[in-house]
């Protein structure tokens, strides 16, 4: 809501500077966004009075005028607009003077003749948008008089930025009573008179939806010039709220929606067939609007209609052949009341926004309605002239708002806001804001005026006494409570250790978006049924994540764009799919992406690319977390984004809970990343619970290790083989370690050698040469039978 | 070194003699000779002690006192020289193993969080040891939790507010952490005291708006919450998160449909002290974060009781939060992922 301070002060005038005012008004809730001068730039402009008017001798669109603006002589000016004539007065810049903007007005010569000076339009001046000729500056205007003077320019613009329960303070008369409650200052209501009829004509009305249009009034008005002139100071006020001027008629509609809060509608009586009819759309119907789009009602629209077609949805926007135009003499004046529930959500989905609907989807006071429409024809007909009939109402009681007394006690004041003011601080307060209060004996019983019907429970109340109170008045108190032992679940792990343990190991968090590029998702994991937006910002963020691949390799293309090869990224959140049965699933993930050299660069040895193992290294530790990271496997296994030999499924428990490998070469040529990078991501789910430890007696005896290496066929996965020594191996063995891979010189083609550490160990004695031979026999048996091993020389 | 009697005149000469090589030994080695020279089974005065039986009976005792004392003090000499030698050796190992110490180190250095999970995480250790405990919530909501619960029905003028990204109708992107609230007191009974942070989205993209953020909402329902408590829980927050005891806090009446009373919060602004500049458009205060006290509405959709309990709610923007603590000035950064942004906050 923008509006003319000046014209604020006219109702209400309390004795505080404007900042004081802005300052109060933000503080009461009602935030102001902005406060800008009503004619900034214009302080040079002064009316020139055209007293001649000659062609320009080279040029057939310039004219030579004879400008009088208060001095001795008339000032030359040469100018462009078509609409200049003598005797008509226009806003002038003298030289010296500046333009809006700071355009500096020079001497200056026009095809050989001097100007001395610059007749402007309105929208040179910032005060409209026509720009097709001069500002047609009224009659009473004097030459030489300051635009500042003429047109009140001495005004601020204030923009609240109201909350959606304020729909009373949608207009001045409600910012007036804000105000006057907050500064305790005496509000002027603009006095109105009801305008009395002279003529009987009535248009009849028939609301066949009460519960949609409770109060609907109507009149009928004949006669009047459609072009009048709309004053400057109506075109002015309109202007500092932002509305622009479209006629006398749609102006003062407009000016009353400003000053009461009241939508109005004018249509044109010779253009209604029949009466006015309130019902819902029926099917099929379609209404061009005032904007010239045609739309297809739905069922759930109340429309105003005549005895033939419908010509406006109700309180959102007239329509286009049934509203006013320029050959209209005889008017329909309409002024109703619609619930906002009725009201809610209809212009958004034809796609609009209006100052009606806004105003009526927030509530407008019904008991407005009389006074709007006695006021609007009281303007309209000072304007345009023409004669009023009677004011036709039509209301169904029972559907309008309840506005029913509230129970206000002081024990809940107390509780809420955690202080009760004096009894006489909270009446005046509810005396201010207009509610009626009756005492009893723990509290108040209040009714809350007409125009407040955001007000229905004793919560509401409560919020008003320590609005109008003063938040900043209230007590600050630290809190009180029970200081109990939190529960803490030792075998759960944090999800921010496995960060910590990825920063230690050097790598960085990422926060990349939740949607991401369907193509790209294509590429990288097309198992998986991605859920997609139905309004997304771009196809590039048109789908929930089902992996958090993408997003980290968009990071690593973006840092690689910008001169940095080594990178190392980690992120997580969940990923989104959808499941056969139709459910969203949405599990918490952490990926990690790796690319560049192993270390940073340093200064004794030659860079290395990152590997598998690099990656894997990084993954069994996250897995060591858990500290059973003996029950993840890695499986060779392929994925679409990983290269089809250096990809491995993570699993658990026979289910695929996580991957990780390589990038496919073809994913990395099309992202323009490196061939290098590796990927890993695990659900987080089956990794985030540890097992409590359960201690297991230290050994006093030595272990013993005995190193063996055999050779095996070229595929045999190191996995395979330590499950297979682990199966004989008995309770002495402790751990097994591989220490070496070798194929080649030496080694027959398509074999390769595996060296491993076994390592021994007894809790009750010291082993002998034969316990630990026994063990080696065993391994070498189950090797040669299962592998076709055979001890390498 | 050729005398054949043992006078002790001649001692004296030895002992000076003896004195001289032992000063002058290069190193080890030729300290050591010198030890063997003078000290040794067939040194020097090793002989001459030998020879002290050819001396009368008389003078016997005093040549052996004075032999003696000699080779007492060339060893202490000896050892003295010795420990010299080998100090001077070290020095010069150690010299010769000079290292260039500006080198950096070898191996992997550390990586970083991102400043929306450093600044999450700060928020999080400022409530946890007060009792909260941090919740979460599904991303995809569905319109009750989102919206009905939260007294925001269907065609409620908020929920122009929120830009919503939908999936359907009925689903969509939660637009605030607000559901983990619902979701959490229609779980569990009062008290409660919780914080759940998270990512929200909103269907606008601009300079200062990106469709995708993070909150922490913060949710207490006992039979004590009031709006003083209210005020003196944010008050010690944002003192506490920007660690300026005397940060001006303060409280404007707004509207969200699920709480009322309802607050924004402005604190004076961190970069000018107060004093108006551009971040927070001239007027000294920073809007910061909404809160206020549940609506009865929301308490009645989840069953409890509101005369028994009250409770009182926040939310806050955590890039918001983050910008402003680290004088960020463009909302952007935090998801370009830009190294050179991310590795500031390391």
């Amino acid at each position: 809501m923008k509006f003319s301070e000046k014209w604020l002060r006219e109702w209400v005038n309390p004795a505080v500077s404007t900042e004081e005012l802005v300052e109060q008004l933000t503080m009461a809730g009602l935030e102001v966004d902005s406060v800008e001068p009503a004619g900034a730039g214009l302080e040079s402009l002064l009316v020139g009075e055209v007293v001649s008017v000659d062609k320009h001798p080279d040029a057939d669109k310039l004219r030579v005028c004879q400008v009088h603006a208060g001095q001795e002589q008339p000032l030359q000016i040469v100018c462009g607009a078509p609409n200049v004539s003598v005797g008509g007065k226009y806003p002038l810049a003298p030289v010296g003077g500046c333009l809006p903007g700071g355009i500096k007005i020079k001497k200056s010569k026009l095809r050989g003749i001097e100007s001395q000076g610059m007749l402007c339009s309105a929208q040179e001046l910032g005060l409209g948008e026509d720009h097709d000729g001069l500002m047609v500056l009224p009659v009473e205007a004097e030459a030489g008089q300051t635009l500042q003077d003429l047109l009140g320019l001495d005004d601020n613009i204030i923009e609240l930025d109201l909350t959606p329960n304020r729909g009373d303070c949608l207009g001045i008369e409600g910012i007036a009573r804000e105000v006057g409650t907050l500064l305790r200052s005496a509000v002027t209501t603009v006095a109105t008179s009801p305008v009395v009829a002279t003529i009987d004509d009535q248009l009849g009305i028939d609301i066949q939806a009460p519960e949609a249009c409770p109060q609907y009034l109507g009149r009928v008005i004949r006669g009047i010039d459609v072009n009048a002139r709309t004053p400057l100071w109506m075109q002015e006020r309109l202007r500092r709220s932002g509305i622009r001027s479209l006629g006398a008629v749609v102006d003062v509609t407009n000016y009353v929606l400003l000053e009461l809060g009241q939508p109005m509608h004018a249509f044109d009586l010779a253009r209604l067939s029949g009466g006015v009819r309130v019902r819902y759309a029926g099917k099929g119907e379609e209404l061009t609007l005032l904007d010239e789009r045609t739309v297809a009602l739905d069922a759930d629209t109340v429309v105003i209609a005549d005895h033939d077609k419908p010509l406006a949805i109700a309180g959102v926007m007239g329509g286009v052949d049934s509203g006013v135009q320029e050959d209209t003499r005889d008017l329909f004046l309409e002024c109703a009341f619609f619930p906002p529930e009725m009201i809610a959500g209809r212009a958004r989905t034809y796609g609009m926004h209006t100052e009606s609907a806004h105003r009526f989807e927030r509530g407008v006071d019904p008991g407005l309605q009389r006074r709007a429409i006695e006021r609007a024809t009281e303007l309209l007909i000072g304007i345009t002239g023409g004669e009023a009939g009677p004011v036709s109402t039509v209301m169904s009681s029972e559907h309008l708002p309840a506005t029913n007394p509230v129970v206000l006690r002081k024990a809940r004041i107390q509780r809420v806001l955690g202080m009760l003011p004096d009894d006489g601080e909270v009446a005046d307060i509810l005396d201010r804001l207009g509610m009626a209060v009756t005492e009893q004996h723990d509290g108040w019983l209040v009714q809350p005026p007409g125009f407040r019907f955001d007000i229905k429970i004793e919560a509401d109340l409560i919020e008003e006494i320590g609005r109008i109170y003063g938040y900043n008045r209230l007590p600050s108190v630290s809190l009180l409570g029970a200081m109990e032992v939190q529960a803490v679940t030792e075998t759960d792990i944090p999800l921010i250790e496995f960060c910590n343990v990825l920063v230690a190991r050097g790598y960085q968090e990422a926060v990349t978006y939740s949607f991401i590029d369907e193509v790209m998702q294509a590429q990288i994991n097309p198992g998986m049924v991605p859920v997609r937006l139905a309004n997304p910002i771009s196809s590039e963020m048109a789908e929930m994540r089902t992996s958090l691949w993408p997003g980290l390799l968009k990071a690593v293309q973006h840092n690689v764009h910008r001169q940095k090869s080594r990178l190392r990224f980690f992120e997580h959140g969940l990923r989104f799919y959808l499941q056969d049965d139709g459910v969203i699933y949405q599990d918490v993930m952490l990926a990690g992406v790796i690319s560049g050299s192993r270390l940073p660069e340093g200064w004794d040895g030659k860079e290395e690319p990152v590997d598998f193992y690099d990656l894997k290294n990084d993954v069994e530790t996250l897995l060591q977390l858990t500290g059973d990271p003996d029950r993840f496997t890695f499986t060779g296994s392929e994925h679409t984004a990983l290269h089809p030999g250096q990809s491995a499924a993570i699993q658990c428990a026979g289910r695929t809970i996580g991957w990780m490998g390589r990038i496919h070469p073809s994913l990395a040529r099309t992202c323009d990343l490196a061939a290098d990078t590796c990927l890993f991501e695990l659900e987080y789910k089956s990794v985030n619970a540890s097992q409590l430890t359960e201690f297991q007696s230290i050994s006093r005896y030595p272990s013993i290790r005995r190193d063996l290496a055999v050779v095996v066929d070229a595929d045999l996965q190191a996995g395979a083989l330590k499950a297979a020594v682990r199966e004989v191996a008995g309770d002495l063995l402790q751990e097994i370690l591989v220490f070496d891979v070798y194929q080649g010189k030496g080694i027959e083609t398509g074999r390769k050698s595996i060296a491993f550490g076994l390592i021994l160990q007894d809790n009750s004695r010291t082993l002998t040469e034969q316990d630990i031979e026994a063990v080696v026999v065993k391994v070498t048996d189950q090797l040669g039978e299962k592998f076709g091993a055979t001890l390498r020389d | 070194m050729h005398r054949e009697n043992c006078q002790l005149s001649s001692l004296d000469e030895l002992e000076q003699e003896a004195l001289q090589a032992v000063a002058s030994a290069a190193d080890a080695a030729a300290l050591d000779r010198v030890r063997v020279h003078y000290l040794g089974k067939k040194g020097l005065l090793t002989q001459q002690l030998k020879q002290l039986g050819k001396l009368p009976a008389d003078e016997r005792p005093v040549a052996g006192q004075e032999i003696n004392r000699i080779k007492q003090l060339i060893q202490e000499n000896i050892n003295t020289h010795g420990e010299t030698l080998q100090c001077a050796a070290l020095d010069a190992q150690l010299a010769g193993e000079k290292i260039d110490v500006t080198l950096p180190g070898r191996g992997q250095l550390k990586g970083g969080l991102h400043p929306v999970t450093r600044t999450t995480r700060r928020i999080e250790q400022l409530f946890l040891p007060l009792g909260f405990t941090v919740e979460e919530g599904p991303e995809i909501e569905d319109d009750h939790h989102n919206f009905g619960a939260l007294n925001i029905p269907d065609h409620h003028p908020a929920r122009a507010m929120h830009d919503t990204f939908y999936i359907d109708a009925q689903t969509l992107l939660r637009t605030h952490t607000s559901p983990v609230q619902v979701r959490v007191m229609e779980q569990r009974d009062p008290p409660l005291r919780i914080i759940a942070p998270g990512r929200v989205y909103r269907c606008d993209s601009d300079l200062t708006h990106t469709p995708m953020f993070h909150q922490v909402e913060g949710l207490l329902v006992d039979e004590h919450a009031s709006f003083a408590s209210l005020k003196g829980l944010i008050d010690e927050f944002l003192r506490a998160f920007f660690e300026q005891e005397d940060l001006a806090v303060r409280f404007r009446p707004s509207y969200f449909p699920f709480t009322e009373p309802s607050a924004e919060v402005d604190i004076q602004c961190v970069m000018c002290a107060g004093d108006g500049c551009r971040v927070c458009s001239h007027t000294g205060w920073l809007e910061v974060l909404g809160c206020g006290m549940v609506h009865p509405n929301v308490f009645e959709q989840v069953g409890i009781d509101n005369e028994r309990f009250t409770g009182f709610a926040f939310g806050m923007g955590v890039e918001r939060l983050a910008m402003l603590r680290y004088g960020v000035n463009d909302l952007r950064l935090f998801f370009e992922n830009d190294m050179n942004f991310l590795t500031q906050f390391n």
